[in-house]
């Protein structure tokens, strides 16, 4: 029975795939029945088949592994000794990790406002215009790409060719520079201005996300409000100004926060563009440079500690926007 | 017309609704009639040429690239070295040769690990999606203690970030010597996903009138009858936004298999091996390109065609961890 751990041909693969899903429906069957099928079962039997599977899945999935982490970020590199505040201290004072939390702020701060900037033009731009379904789709679709796939695009984007008779710009943005009469650029390598390069990629993924949302909120802003602006006179800039940002003010806090979120932990594009090299690291491809290359599993856990405490405010404070929009209603 | 995928009102939960503003107003006929409206009033906006401008270089903004790319794709490798893909239509030479040797070619072989792909996200879609639901049943229908409480608790894990949990997880797989096999990143996706998938199916079951489970229990139905033949029915549209959702995220993602299916052939996804190759291979576009597509076919296509269900999971709450 080794295929079912050492599955390595095709259809072993596939079988084991279905015998996987099967299992699994057999199991869930088996204990949905169970319940169905004997009389008179306690409510707490019918409550724990019900969540029990999932409750243990979350608590050995995300609760035991995050108690573990914060208590590994407080050892050494192998966890076996306790060190204190070491790593914590390492991670905010040592020169490396100064460019990797300067570089996760500069993209904490620029992917949510940017993307959500251009997300919240175009979705006015287009809105209940003929192409608006197109338009939309065409800057939705970088959602479906892999940020592995988006860095590999961005990548060639940026290629650099030596600026020598004879050899011919192939990445499009240093095409341009050429056709502009400027020198072609490292994009990639100059620092530190690669990092707007990176961050680029990541505001080319999440426009689309701040697009929809926001689209569907002003789709819903009510009418009468609309028109009455309009009867005193406003238009264009100054609708978008005075009606439209103000209305859909929740919308935006929850595109900007869901970003945010969503940047802090990015590792994908920077770990695919550069490695993190060329001062382009950021905490979370740090973290996985620690933890599996290095192997400094105290540090590394830090650094998976910290992510997961900049994420908390971020959250609280888009739950409490929720909260007060709900109370305004 | 324009159609935006508007979520209908019943399946939007009250807070989705104000988070992403996705009320729609009222029923069908009257949305139309005040579309229409809206329609009229703004007609002209587009006319002004800055408007249409500034959509139009966005809209080439976000396609050039993916455009290129996917040109240079079907490019001859020595066309691709020596000149932009921009020149393509001076120049018209097409071949399939990238993809056969990304797909079969013994240093890439892309058709195992896109064999990988969908042996990985299969299971991880349908697993998390029916413990969730169990449980979402039992979060909005089965009355007992500490339900409020509980509930709040896997409200607030979405927040965690995975990168938490990767190390100690890997652990206890080693320890069971379940390390760099499918179920281990079987396993890991479904464990991550629950949060999300609890939080979401239950509040779209919440949606469901009453009054269809109080008849159904009327009638000496179980929770399982209930289940089976009231709740899934009509929450089809719902479960297809997550899937969706889930597929996504599992086919594209990376961390989590690089953590746990390692770079073996056996195991790992597109995805790993075109990072890798990104890596080793960083100058060899002719591959790089046609990979980047393979890896991006599956979920372009289930994309575009179930955009959707993908908009309406997306407006009704997305703090995915």
């Amino acid at each position: 029975m080794d295929w079912l751990v050492n599955a390595d041909t095709t259809a072993e693969k596939l079988v084991l795939m279905l015998v996987a899903i099967g299992l699994f429906v057999l199991v869930m069957a088996v204990i949905l029945l169970g319940v169905d099928r004997v009389k008179r079962v306690p409510q707490w039997v019918v409550v724990v088949a019900f969540v029990g599977p999932a409750m243990a899945a979350i608590a050995f999935g995300l609760v035991y592994p995050g108690l573990r982490t914060i208590r590994d970020s407080f050892y050494d590199r192998t966890s076996s000794n306790p060190v204190g505040l070491d790593n914590y201290v390492a991670a905010f004072t040592q020169d490396a990790f100064q460019v990797v939390l300067r570089n996760t702020l500069l993209w904490v701060v620029l992917v949510p406002l940017l993307a959500t900037f251009v997300g919240l033009v175009y979705a006015v731009l287009v809105d209940r215009t003929r192409f608006e379904q197109f338009a939309k789709t065409l800057v939705f679709l970088p959602m479906a790409i892999s940020m592995v796939g988006a860095g590999i695009i961005w990548k060639f984007v940026y290629e650099y060719r030596p600026d020598q008779q004879g050899v011919a710009q192939i990445g499009l943005l240093n095409q341009l520079l050429v056709w502009l009469g400027i020198e072609p650029q490292q994009f990639l390598l100059n620092q530190p201005f690669n990092n707007f390069f990176l961050i680029a990629v990541m505001i080319w993924i999440q426009a689309g996300f701040a697009m929809t949302v926001l689209s569907a909120a002003i789709k819903a802003i009510p009418d009468d409000i609309i028109e009455a602006a309009r009867l005193d006179g406003l238009h264009g800039v100054g609708m978008f100004r005075y009606i439209t940002v103000p209305s859909i003010r929740p919308a935006l806090v929850v595109v900007v926060t869901t970003i945010a979120m969503g940047t802090l932990k990015v590792f994908d594009i920077v770990r695919t563009m550069t490695g993190g090299n060329f001062g382009t690291s950021v905490v979370a491809n740090e973290f996985y440079n620690q933890s599996f290359r290095i192997s400094n599993l105290g540090l590394g856990a830090a650094l998976a500690v910290i992510l997961f405490v900049l994420v908390i405010p971020l959250i609280v404070y888009n739950v409490r926007q929720l909260r007060l929009s709900e109370d305004i209603r | 017309m324009t159609t935006t995928p508007l979520p209908p009102q019943s399946f939007v939960t009250p807070e989705a609704g104000e988070a992403g503003g996705g009320k729609a107003p009222g029923l069908g006929g009257r949305k139309l009639s005040r579309a229409e409206k809206r329609a009229i009033a703004a007609a002209g906006r587009l006319s002004s040429p800055w408007a249409s401008g500034i959509a139009i270089i966005l809209a080439v903004l976000w396609t050039i690239p993916t455009f290129g790319l996917l040109v240079t794709s079907f490019r001859p490798q020595q066309e691709i070295r020596g000149s932009g893909w921009w020149t393509f239509p001076t120049n018209p030479a097409v071949t399939l040769e990238n993809y056969t040797q990304a797909l079969f070619g013994s240093s890439t072989g892309f058709a195992t690990y896109f064999v990988n792909s969908v042996v990985i996200t299969l299971p991880a879609v349908v697993i998390p999606i029916s413990l969730a639901l169990l449980a979402a049943y039992a979060f909005a229908w089965i009355e007992f203690r500490g339900r409020d409480i509980l509930f709040v608790a896997v409200f607030a894990l979405q927040v965690v970030p995975i990168q938490v949990t990767l190390i100690p997880l890997l652990s206890r797989y080693v320890d069971w010597g379940l390390a760099g096999s499918f179920w281990t990143v079987w396993l890991s996706h479904s464990m991550f996903a629950l949060p999300l998938a609890i939080f979401l199916l239950h509040n779209f079951m919440k949606d469901v009138p009453p009054s269809l489970v109080e008849a159904a229990r009327m009638d000496g139905a179980g929770h399982v009858k209930i289940f089976f033949q009231v709740l899934l029915p009509l929450l089809t549209p719902a479960i297809a936004s997550f899937a969706i959702f889930q597929f996504l995220w599992v086919w594209n993602d990376l961390l989590v298999s690089l953590t746990f299916a390692g770079g073996s052939t056996d195991v790992a996804p597109l995805t790993v091996r075109v990072a890798e190759l990104a890596g080793s291979r960083g100058s060899q576009w002719h591959l790089l390109s046609a990979g980047a597509f393979i890896s991006m076919v599956v979920p372009l296509i289930v994309f575009l065609s179930l955009q959707r269900f993908f908009v309406r999971g997306l407006l009704a709450g997305s703090v995915k961890g």
